[in-house]
């Protein structure tokens, strides 16, 4: 104890930025802004919340009453339960089929130099780049004249796009750091190219392919331009549910949408609480190496 | 003609010269992934290009583009859309700096913070909509609060205009840009900081002239994937802004015209349009960050 305290005293005081206990005005100011923005966040999460438990709730601070029947409601009437079900099995069918296609994708462009690569790389990359409605568009019209439009299919093709090159992107680094002599002992050892996949380089993988596993299912599940273009009525997931229940305002109840709301925020929170013990925050946002973008 | 015969005789087979330029048949590895990206993105880019010139009346030409430009309305939503993502990207963008560079460095509670950055943006542009519907609308508590408080005499209208889009992508793009901008600095090696005050720098010049020129490229890279972000704004458009008016943005009409009026070319046209004006920002983006130092940053990053 007293050990670790004496080797924070110098570290502390070396650093260029040492914490007083009054800070600068700017450093009030900075304060601030980030207290507004919780507040701001906050009152969102906690408007919708409330609103969803609410009996009335027009000109007051808080509703008349309280009930739980809104749940109720917005589960028989948006069918949430067939919504739900639908989520859960293009998220699963994206995760499996992005890490199919692209972790041996990223085995190549990780160990392999060959004619072309950058070239190979920069196509995987666009997908990523580009704000999904540009390349939404076209991509539903093509979806649609193959018959793929409307059905669960389409949302998956849709949603795979950006998923594998973002499992590229997680993996290609990933692999880079494994040492490549390991697999040449396997080989010198006798194992041909399934072997080594399967035996040494699968286990090794496993955290990589976990971590794009879970940043896979966050973005397919929050992906709402994608799967709003390719969906169909039975090919819905819960965010553009959600999206055509809040545009139809006025024909529901504002608190039964609410309800739909919360539940779409607590299965987004569940898969964020186990999304974060496998990969850091700022990965959930972007993956980006700078040498890529220039 | 001896020549000839003994060059073949060393020459090695086909496969082995191959190899040796790297393709060999580990490279069948790549061919699933890449025939996707081809046939699900490569492709339908191109065809919508191609449909884009082929517009609804018949014929192949650019009718569907002059149709775009010699619409005031249609027109209309270039400017409408610059003028939400560019303020929405640069706030973001600026903003960033000086709460990472406060917030830089470990302290108790960092990993909570970042946590509930994340929050808003899995959430997604829907669920923040909603929220904001809610919270800034007229009987909402954030007017409610202004009204106690007497800023006010009646309430504000922050909703279904420009201003609810503009948080919307505020409270999604802001913890987007804070997290890039926190990684790019803990990229910067903090000893260089450090010798800048041994040599007498104070706070200010520390950060204009060290931190900056460091963190510049970053910037520009965090601009452009705000700004793309914002620019392909739709949904909180609709939800929060005013569709048929100031936020009536590029992402709306290409989906008008996609969905409401079955005019895949002129969506395709405006689509691409939209794609056009986005390079021509990240283009320009891109020419002043190639003026900057490019070098290693001395840190983990």
């Amino acid at each position: 104890m007293s050990a670790m305290a004496f080797e924070r005293i110098p570290a502390s005081e070396g650093s260029p930025h040492k914490r007083r206990l009054v800070g600068t005005p700017g450093q009030w100011v900075i304060w601030g802004l980030v207290a507004i923005f919780f507040i701001f966040l906050a009152g969102i999460v906690v408007s919708v919340l409330v609103q969803s438990f609410a009996t009335t709730w027009f000109t007051t601070w808080l509703p008349d009453g309280y009930t739980f029947s809104w749940y109720k409601d917005a589960w028989k009437q948006f069918q949430l339960g067939s919504v739900i079900r639908v989520t859960v099995q293009v998220a699963l069918l994206v995760i499996a089929l992005s890490v199919l296609l692209g972790v041996p994708a990223s085995y190549v462009l990780a160990r392999k130099s060959f004619p072309g690569k950058q070239l190979v790389f920069g196509l995987f990359l666009l997908p990523v780049m580009m704000p999904p409605i540009t390349y939404g568009i076209p991509m539903a019209t093509v979806l649609y004249k193959w018959g793929l439009g409307g059905t669960v299919w389409g949302v998956i093709a849709a949603n795979l796009v950006p998923a594998v090159p973002f499992v590229i992107m997680t993996m290609t680094p990933f692999i880079e750091q494994i040492n490549p002599s390991i697999e040449s002992a396997a080989r010198m050892s006798g194992a041909g190219t399934g072997s080594v996949f399967t035996r040494i380089l699968a286990p090794m993988l496993v955290p990589g392919i976990l971590a794009s596993c879970v940043l896979v299912l966050v973005r397919t599940v929050g992906m709402f331009e994608l799967t709003f273009l390719n969906s169909g009525p039975t090919s819905n997931t819960l965010v553009v549910k959600l999206y055509y229940a809040m545009n139809a305002a006025g024909i529901r109840a504002p608190q039964s949408v609410a309800a739909m709301a919360v539940v779409y925020m607590a299965m987004m929170l569940v898969i964020l609480i186990v999304a974060l013990r496998f990969v850091n925050p700022t990965q959930l946002v972007a993956r980006i190496r700078d040498d890529n973008m220039g | 003609m001896s020549n000839n015969v003994s060059s073949a005789n060393v020459r090695p087979s086909l496969k082995h010269r191959l190899a040796e330029r790297g393709i060999d048949t580990s490279l069948l590895l790549i061919v699933p992934g890449l025939v996707f990206v081809i046939v699900l993105f490569v492709y339908p880019f191109l065809y919508g290009i191609g449909l884009s010139f082929q517009p609804v009346g018949g014929g192949i030409g650019l009718g569907s583009y002059t149709a775009f430009f010699s619409d005031p309305y249609q027109v209309g939503t270039i400017w409408k859309t610059l003028r939400l993502a560019l303020p929405a990207a640069l706030f973001n963008v600026i903003f960033s700096i000086p709460i990472g560079y406060a917030l830089r460095g470990k302290f108790r509670g960092k990993r909570f913070m970042q946590t509930m950055l994340v929050i808003p943006i899995s959430l997604g542009t829907v669920l923040v909509a909603q929220g904001l519907l809610l919270f800034l609308g007229r009987g909402g508590w954030l007017n409610r609060f202004l009204l106690l408080i007497h800023v006010t005499k009646s309430p504000i209208a922050l909703v279904n205009n420009y201003w609810g889009v503009l948080f919307s992508l505020i409270i999604t793009g802001f913890p987007f840009a804070f997290l890039l901008i926190s990684s790019y600095l803990s990229g910067i090696d903090p000893s260089l900081e450090s010798a800048a005050a041994i040599m007498g720098a104070n706070g200010r010049q520390r950060f204009t002239r060290i931190l900056l020129p460091l963190l510049a490229p970053g910037l520009a890279t965090t601009f452009i994937l705000t700004f793309v972000l914002a620019f392909s704004v739709f949904p909180s458009a609709t939800l929060v802004g005013n569709p048929a008016g100031e936020t009536r943005v590029m992402a709306l009409a290409a989906y008008q015209a996609f969905a409401e009026k079955f005019d895949y070319s002129s969506a395709s046209a405006i689509a691409i349009i939209m794609g056009l004006i986005e390079l021509v920002v990240i283009g320009l983006v891109m020419l002043w960050r190639s003026t900057l130092y490019r070098g290693s940053t001395g840190g983990k990053g």
